[in-house]
């Protein structure tokens, strides 16, 4: 085991896996479920140890059936677990959407709040990493357009440790969104307590976060994205622009306070996600900004994202996502409005 | 009947003949043994109750008074059957038929019209009685009471020998259902986790229109076996049959024997829903058939044999029965639709920005409107 305190250098992958072990140790209703989660650790590694320290009733190595998982977790959940489910790749969920859009997301309504189900869908996303069909895909606003459902993603290692901890002492069903080309990136992870899931706290899961400051665009990025935007910040500054840089890092429920806060600073806004642009986070983005912000808007809202077309074959991926240089061609277009 | 593949009644476990004679099982009559007549009465009774008040629904539905109803009509032998063989700590996940396990659980039926009334998904404290919601998408709720069950497993509540501790999980489900991906699976996960878990599908011949031949090409039954648990067809017209197969089942769950697959073997008398018309899809003749095994007439003709169905006893629950009709008109008459805002609650078990902007604003736009005055401009008196 590590040594869990103070402040560590942390991959993203670690970074989770240290918030699972935590989880794990601090209430034994927690378990984990999926496939090849247990000996193997996860095809990320992402359960490395887990099953070794907490044993196979805690950390279940799933029948390869993703609907089973979803249905099974809910089930728990109605006996007093708080399951924890990794659905092995983004394109592999679609079997259990029925799961999590029928019933995960309104067993709480349906029951007049008697029943909550605090189950945790970890799904590792984007593209990036050279891999074939259905396994670089994007499909967080599906989940974020199903009442009833949190979904949020973190883009960094110390967010990843307190977010995925958030996830399980939250009464509601959370989609985290793990940013799979990111899961090696590293940074500095304090491993204290983390704040309470929906505390008030800029630390809290419902709260998006400017991580750096401008006066000139914002950009709202969330997941793999950010570290995106932070390089066009970086690169903008050298040519005299100044970006002020918004995670989201919870897309439903949206923080559109610090969105609106920050455009209205700047009066220019650009979103940028992996997933296609057509009925994506960006539109929903784009509408509250305009809706709030109409008068201080200097160019229309712009995103950059994917295309309405199939995740592309890997070895054009990175015409398909959004790169420095559209995130910057963005920035400019509003500029030049 | 069929004398192959899914609707053949060969084999059924029968005590209780469609005549009402009792007939031996060499496996499963001394289920059975402790049941006396005032038992037998019981399950006289829960049948009758159940038929009433499936008769009352229906009538309300036609009134307009609900917007839908689902009759269990000709499945109270199977639902009562099985369902009087639980015992308080077992758990049940039902489909959206099953009327008569929810009376054996001890839920008030008129709870069960609130859903079909249109004002709530709902209906009842699940907690209370040990019973789920309804589940209106296929199957999706087997995989539910599978991990349930699991969940009881992981809480030591299976095989310590403690008849108050140890637990079932019960789900019920119809032939349609065991096409559903999700039937399968949870035949999967309860079979490697060995969970304690009985599978009891009702084999009611038709899902809407469409035959028990269109799911499947041998007897329901028979699949269960290839995932590894043993599977029992049973009379599900015969209460005493259904009774004994369950507490069967059930022993082997709580004890720590595994799944076990029940099919009854039943029929929809009534339609599938009240916006059903069966006249378009099947005969006179296999209702007329399926009507000379009514579950309920069966048992009254061996009670009647025996001697042990005094008049003063059906005279009573005549006027239960009325009684039971009588409360739901009014009960579910009384019922008004709830406040509009209610839309907005228990979304979430948290607060949630984005559900209170609505909500604040939706208040705001109700509220933006004059109050409706009284019935003064309305009459004419004012021109």
């Amino acid at each position: 085991m590590s040594d869990m305190s103070g402040v560590q250098r942390l991959t993203l992958g670690k970074a989770i896996n240290l918030g699972l072990r935590r989880s794990l140790e601090q209430d034994p209703k927690v378990l984990l479920m999926g496939e090849d989660i247990g000996a193997l650790g996860g095809v990320f590694r992402v359960t490395d140890g887990l099953h070794k320290d907490f044993g196979g009733e805690r950390v279940v190595d799933t029948p390869l059936a993703e609907s089973g998982i979803l249905g099974t977790a809910i089930g728990l959940a109605l006996r007093g677990y708080r399951p924890v489910c990794e659905i092995q790749f983004d394109g592999f969920i679609f079997p259990a959407f029925d799961q999590i859009t029928t019933q995960l997301a309104k067993m709480h309504y349906r029951s007049r709040g008697r029943l909550t189900l605090p189950v945790v869908i970890r799904v590792p996303y984007g593209g990036g990493i050279g891999a074939i069909e259905h396994h670089s895909e994007s499909p967080e606003a599906l989940f974020a357009h199903t009442p009833g459902l949190r979904v949020v993603s973190p883009s960094n290692p110390a967010d990843a440790y307190a977010m995925i901890q958030q996830a399980i002492a939250s009464p509601d069903p959370v989609l985290f969104f793990e940013p799979k080309g990111r899961y090696w990136d590293k940074g500095d992870v304090d491993l204290g307590p983390v704040a309470a899931p929906h505390a008030e706290a800029a630390t809290g899961l419902d709260r998006a976060q400017v991580l750096r400051s401008g006066t000139d665009v914002t950009v709202v990025a969330y997941g793999p994205t950010v570290a995106t935007a932070l390089k066009a910040a970086d690169a903008a500054a050298a040519e005299g622009t100044s970006i002020e840089v918004v995670d989201l890092r919870t897309l439903s429920p949206l923080d559109v306070e610090t969105v609106v806060a920050s455009v209205r600073r700047t009066g220019r806004c650009v979103v940028v996600h992996e997933a296609p642009t057509v009925y994506g986070t960006g539109a929903e983005v784009a509408a509250r900004v305009t809706e709030e912000c109409f008068y201080q808007l200097e160019a229309p809202v712009l995103r950059v994202g994917g295309f309405h077309t199939p995740y592309p074959v890997s070895k054009i991926e990175e015409d398909y996502l959004p790169g420095l240089d559209r995130v910057l061609d963005a920035v400019d277009r509003t500029l030049t409005f | 009947m069929s004398t192959s593949g899914p609707l053949t009644d060969d084999g059924l476990v029968q005590l209780l003949t469609p005549a009402g004679q009792r007939v031996e099982h060499p496996d499963y009559s001394g289920r059975i043994a402790h049941l006396d007549a005032e038992a037998l009465r019981g399950l006289y009774r829960d049948m009758v109750i159940v038929r009433r008040f499936d008769a009352e629904a229906t009538a309300l539905q036609r009134q307009g008074e609900l917007g839908l109803w689902a009759q269990c009509l000709g499945q109270e032998a199977a639902q009562i059957g099985s369902g009087r063989a639980l015992r308080a700590q077992d758990y049940v996940f039902p489909s959206y038929r099953e009327h008569g396990v929810a009376h054996t659980r001890g839920l008030d039926l008129a709870d069960l019209l609130r859903l079909f009334r249109g004002i709530d998904h709902g209906g009842w404290d699940t907690e209370a009685h040990n019973f789920h919601l309804y589940t209106l998408v296929i199957g999706s709720h087997t995989l539910h009471a599978t991990g349930y069950a699991m969940g009881v497993q992981r809480d030591g509540a299976v095989g310590t020998g403690d008849p108050d501790r140890d637990t079932a999980v019960v789900t019920y489900f119809g032939d349609g259902a065991t096409s559903q991906g999700d039937v399968s699976e949870a035949l999967v996960f309860a079979a490697v986790n060995n969970a304690p878990m009985v599978f009891f599908c009702q084999n009611n011949q038709w899902a809407i229109s469409e035959p028990t031949t269109r799911q499947s090409r041998v007897p329901i039954a028979d699949r269960a076996p290839g995932f590894g648990i043993p599977s029992v067809r049973v009379d599900g017209n015969d209460v005493l049959a259904c009774y004994a197969v369950t507490a069967e089942a059930l022993e082997r769950a709580r004890s720590g024997g595994g799944p076990t697959f029940i099919e009854a073997f039943t029929y929809r008398m009534g339609a599938h829903t009240t916006s059903d018309d069966p006249t378009r899809y099947r005969s006179a003749a296999e209702e007329d058939y399926w009507a000379r095994r009514d579950p309920i007439d069966r048992l009254r003709l061996h009670l009647e044999a025996i001697g042990e169905l005094p008049a003063e006893f059906t005279a009573d629950l005549d006027a239960e029965a009325a009684r039971l009709g009588e409360r739901l008109r009014t009960t579910v008459r009384g019922w008004e639709a709830p406040d509009s805002a209610s839309m907005f609650e228990h979304v979430y078990a948290t607060p949630n920005a984005m559900v209170e902007t609505e909500r604040a604003w939706f208040e705001a736009y109700e509220g933006s409107f004059l109050p409706a005055t009284g019935a003064a401009d309305t009459t004419g008196a004012a021109r």
